[in-house]
């Protein structure tokens, strides 16, 4: 289970990693979404992995912390999910209007010679 | 508390004064001149306080664990500087009321020069060597406004920019040399600095902060070799000259060193260092002064050899010079202030500045005339007048210097008295001769109290050269006894010391100077000479440009060669800076080659991931030629990961992840409909180059060791045993102090509210500024068009809006089912939101649940028929969350708890039994209205977007009809 996720969260950053290094601006936005589950991810693994375990506390017994997944990077990557999609959002629009403006998708908003 | 006030009445004034119309000229200038008043009145009222040697000190604790507090400190030197200050800004803003046109914006005017007051008012009050410097760059700052006041002239601009440079780094110097003061002498406030000279003059580190302090006075003074500034400050207008280069500015940077006199000097650089500076600057300006055409330009290289005179004065070091330097500034503020105040009347009432122009204005302005050939005598040192005794001092200082043998000091004494009377001579001559005929306007009289405070001065130079010891003695005495301490000298301000060697020397020097002038005036044409003899090559101003273009250009010079604009290099340089700090890290790692085993792989989860890899993969494939397909395999790249925090006990995580994805979704389907069409290369018949594909594959590499890179590291990361953390207080205290079972609620809402209550305001702000990006979004011209999937000829549907689909049952079942669902979704959100505390929910989630059934909604319907049933106002929204939010939070500050505390309750409500209620409750209510505002703000705002672009009015209409008619 380690392996897979460590596995994973490699192949989503190498994705990520060679979206952003693209030159349209889509693609950056898609490189930037990957990244996002990337780091998000590797947050929430700070805190292990753990089956059948979530932070409820069952009331009337004394708290075992062995018995819960660790709430703090749970919490931590709630708002940062929320806030990628704000950023998203914002990002959007600007390329939007960079488009808009310079007549190109191109992340610098000018086309290069040699463009691949 | 008088000091305060003191200090603070003309910033506040500054306040008042910007506020005010741009008309009121009358009203502004009453208000500047009751500021100045109040001012004035205040430093009068410390006099009886002030004149019995007592130094009057107001402290504000500012820094008191550094020991560093904010002092007020007045004694006699501050006091006389303070009504010299007061007063004549009292005369200038009278003056300016007449002087500035009724187009000039006033209002800005009056707020420049009230808070340049304050400015200097601070210098002179300050009692910490900091606190100083921060009043100093004030000055700086305000003066570079008010010469610069007509910005729309060039030569505003370029003096204003010239003199903010020049005096600002001056002032960075003098804050280097405050500090290394301070250093020396342990503390920073002056009284504890001036009671350690001895100490600072014996230490290793005196000369290289005597010589940053000279550099910061000598900027401000416009001494010599920086006096190139002053003369191109006399772009502002009039009233400005005549405040900041009489009384206060160029005065600041004497006062400076007169104020660490007793420190600093004594010793052979104070005198090489202040004294050469001095003397050059005192020759030069005289010399440059007679050369001059424009009257203001006259002034201001006689202000430039005035002031090295001070200077001189200060460099020699001997108490008797002291005095004379504090008695020459007071003299040279009112004889200089109202020479300016008479040029800015002959320019305001003849439309010219020009000596060569100007002549025989005694007949066209006899009042105006009289008071500046009086005020020009007094500069020229004529006896009767104030200028005269200090200068006869000067003279005796510069015979003591050499004593008998060495009498180039004396020399340079008279050479500037000659050159002194011959630039007076010279000014005066616009008075005489044939009445000048080719003026732009007519010259009179000016208005009554425009010439006042004219009057006023003259009166005062009048009065001090007649009986000084009666009408200044006092507070001059005073002065130098607060600089002089027990060293005062004594000394006696009388007009007749009998024939003497001073006196000598003055009838000498007026003699030379009258010849000198003649000489010039009909054997040298000095009237219409362009050239200044010998020192013409001697050019500041053209070193200070040519430096200041070196510097700009070889600024650029450095960012083409080390910088970018492109966006590519700079992630490319940011990835690889990021794989060489992991790289470190890496080094530091312990062996793990145990750990690489594969036998706790569970097979569904691996499959799960393969799918999830795989989407990444593919959309990174196909990122640039079919978006759709790469957002939708991006989603399913989502949704494995919040399946991932379903599995892994992370309930609250994967509900928000999949709200989130769809709502991401639905945000770029929004926003790829601006996006323009590509085809693909192979379609093209296009071939890619050797370097894209060179940079391709380097890309590649990159990619997949960061990859690898970050797979080791959380591998590490997953291998380490847990670390002790603080999220065992968390669970600990979930139930007990924050009264819910859902710890990660808990968490968000009770423990980090305060973080919760940032998060939901950086969402806020990124709604509103989407908003605001959106209201002015300029589609691309391809773009405008109806696109062709719309433009279908076939489904009838195609050519309605969807509002007239909704009415003619276009979809009418899944319409029925969709619309049916919002009470559904709604209840569901509600769900979410009451039980977030115990069990996975809470605002966060509530919200955007809410948000996605109001989504389904437009989607349905369309934007109009759906806003002409149901306004949502997301703004509201959102200001109602943020206001819920903090009122929780201000709640426990009003019942004297800290901001945000929590407080549980527990309601009994029929049929729903005992229902939880914690104060958390109405903040995560705040939450919940913030997520649903922003994300409904962001998600209606775009989608409007391709409504509005059907109302682009004329050509572009024309345009867009005709693109669609091509689609077709």
């Amino acid at each position: 289970m380690e392996l897979t996720i460590a596995l994973s969260i490699g192949v989503l950053f190498s994705s990520g990693i060679w979206l952003i290094l693209r030159p349209r601006s889509f693609q950056v936005i898609t490189g930037l979404l990957l990244l996002s589950y990337a780091v998000n991810l590797f947050i929430f693994i700070t805190g292990r992995l753990s089956v059948n375990k979530p932070p409820l506390i069952i009331q009337g017994e004394a708290v075992d912390p062995a018995l819960y997944a660790d709430p703090l990077p749970q919490a931590l990557v709630l708002t940062a999910i929320v806030i990628g999609f704000a950023t998203t959002a914002l990002y959007l629009v600007v390329l939007l209007g960079s488009r808009g403006l310079t007549g190109t998708d191109h992340v610098d908003g000018k086309e290069r010679d040699s463009e691949e | 508390m008088t000091l305060l006030l003191l200090l603070l009445l003309p910033f506040l004034g500054c306040v008042i004064a910007a506020c005010m119309p741009a008309y009121a000229r009358n009203r502004e200038a009453w208000f500047a001149a009751f500021i100045a008043l109040c001012g004035l009145l205040l430093t009068l009222s410390l006099y009886p306080e002030v004149s019995s040697g007592i130094v009057i000190k107001h402290e504000l604790a500012w820094l008191p664990m550094f020991n560093l507090n904010l002092v007020l400190r007045m004694d006699g030197l501050a006091w006389l500087f303070s009504v010299l200050i007061q007063g004549i800004c009292l005369l200038v803003v009278l003056y300016a009321r007449y002087y500035m046109s009724p187009k000039d914006p006033v209002p800005r005017f009056f707020a420049f020069l009230l808070a340049f007051m304050g400015a200097m008012q601070g210098v002179v009050i300050s009692g910490n060597l900091i606190q100083l410097v921060m009043f100093w760059e004030l000055t700086s700052l305000t003066s570079f406004l008010l010469i610069g006041y007509w910005h729309h002239r060039a030569d505003a601009r370029r003096g204003a920019r010239m003199a903010f440079t020049v005096t600002s780094i001056g002032g960075l110097c003098l804050l280097a040399g405050v500090l290394l003061l301070g250093y020396i002498a342990g503390s920073y406030d002056l009284d504890a600095v001036l009671a350690s000279a001895d100490v600072i003059r014996a230490h290793q580190a005196y000369a290289p902060a005597l010589l940053l302090i000279a550099l910061g006075a000598l900027t401000k003074s416009a001494q010599f070799p920086f006096h190139f500034w002053l003369p191109h400050a006399m772009a502002a207008p009039t009233p400005v000259s005549a405040y900041l280069h009489s009384a206060t500015m160029v005065k600041a940077g004497i006062f400076l060193l007169m104020r660490l006199w007793p420190v600093l000097a004594g010793t052979p650089e104070w005198t090489w260092i202040i004294g050469t500076a001095g003397v050059c600057t005192m020759l030069i300006g005289a010399y440059l002064a007679i050369f001059q055409h424009d009257l203001k330009g006259l002034l201001a290289y006689s202000t430039i050899s005035h002031l090295g005179l001070i200077t001189c004065l200060l460099g020699i070091g001997t108490p008797l010079a002291m005095v004379a330097a504090i008695f020459h500034t007071l003299n040279h503020a009112i004889f200089k202030a109202s020479l300016f105040m008479a040029v800015g009347i002959i320019d305001h009432e003849s439309g010219t500045r020009d000596m060569r122009k100007l002549s025989g204005l005694s007949r066209l302005m006899p009042y105006t005339a009289t008071l500046a050939i009086v005020a020009s005598a007094a500069m020229a040192g004529v006896p009767l007048l104030n200028g005269f005794l200090s200068k006869e001092m000067f003279f005796a200082e510069a015979l003591l210097v050499g004593a008998s043998t060495n009498w180039w000091m004396s020399a340079a004494a008279v050479l500037m008295g000659v050159f002194g009377v011959a630039y007076s001579m010279r000014f005066i001559s616009v008075f005489f001769g044939a009445r000048a005929t080719e003026l732009p306007k007519q010259p009179h009289e000016p208005p009554r109290w425009m010439r006042f405070p004219v009057e006023l001065l003259v009166l005062c130079c009048l009065i001090v050269g007649v009986a000084p010891q009666l009408s200044i003695g006092v507070p001059l005495q005073t002065a130098a006894a607060s600089v002089l301490g027990e060293r005062l000298p004594d000394y006696n301000l009388a007009i007749w010391h009998g024939i003497n060697t001073p006196l000598i020397m003055s009838v000498l020097a007026f003699a030379l100077g009258i010849l000198l002038f003649k000489v010039l005036k009909y054997r040298f044409n000095l009237l219409q000479s362009i050239h200044i003899p010998v020192l013409y090559r001697f050019n500041g101003k053209q070193a200070y440009e040519s430096s200041m273009l070196i510097l700009a250009s070889s600024a650029a010079r450095l960012e083409r060669l080390f910088s970018t604009r492109r966006l590519q290099p700079q992630l490319f340089l940011l990835v690889l800076a990021g794989l060489f700090a992991s790289a470190l890290m890496l080094q530091a790692m312990p062996d793990f080659k145990h750990a690489w085993s594969v036998d706790n792989v569970n097979l569904p989860f691996a499959m799960l991931w393969l799918v999830g890899c795989t989407c990444a993969v593919c959309a990174a494939w196909q990122a640039k030629y079919h978006r759709l397909a790469a957002l939708m395999l991006v989603g399913g790249t989502g949704i494995v990961t919040s399946l991932t925090f379903l599995w892994l006990s992370a309930p609250d995580l994967a509900l928000t992840q999949l709200m989130v994805e769809t709502v991401t979704t639905v945000l770029l389907l929004l926003g790829l409909r601006w996006l323009p069409s590509r085809i693909s290369a192979r379609k093209m018949n296009l071939v890619a180059s050797n370097r894209d594909k060179l940079r391709r594959s380097r890309d590649l590499v990159i990619a997949i060791i960061a990859g690898s890179v970050m797979f080791v590291i959380s591998y590490f990361v997953l291998l380490h045993p847990a670390n002790f953390t603080i999220s065992n207080f968390f669970l600990d205290n979930a139930v007990p102090g924050g009264g819910g079972t859902n710890v990660v609620n808990v968490l968000l809402v009770d423990f980090r509210n305060f973080d919760t209550l940032g998060e939901i305001t950086v969402l806020s702000i990124v709604a509103l500024t989407v908003y605001a990006l959106l209201r002015r979004f300029r589609p691309a011209q391809e773009s405008i068009g109806i696109p062709a999937q719309q433009a279908n000829q076939v489904d009838p549907a195609s050519r309605q809006t969807p509002a007239e689909q909704a009415n003619s049952g276009y979809l009418l079942i899944p319409g029925i089912y969709l619309r049916l669902l919002l009470p559904v979704i709604g209840i569901s959100a509600a769900y979410f939101f009451m039980r977030g505390h115990n069990l996975p929910g809470g605002g966060f989630i509530a919200g955007l649940v809410f948000a996605v059934g109001m989504i389904i909604q437009y989607m349905l319907a369309g934007t109009v028929w759906i806003e002409s049933r149901l306004k949502l106002n997301p703004h509201r929204w959102i200001a109602v969350g943020i206001g819920l939010a903090c009122f929780t939070g201000l709640g426990s500050l009003l019942l004297g708890y800290p901001f945000l505390t929590t407080h549980t309750a527990h309601v009994t409500v029929p049929l729903l039994g005992e229902i939880h209620l914690p104060s958390a409750f109405i903040f995560d209510l705040g939450v919940f209205a913030v997520v649903v505002g922003t994300t409904m703000l962001i998600l209606i705002a775009l989608a409007h977007q391709s409504v509005r672009s059907h109302r682009v009015p004329g050509a572009q209409q024309d345009n867009s009809t005709a693109a669609s008619r091509e689609i077709r």
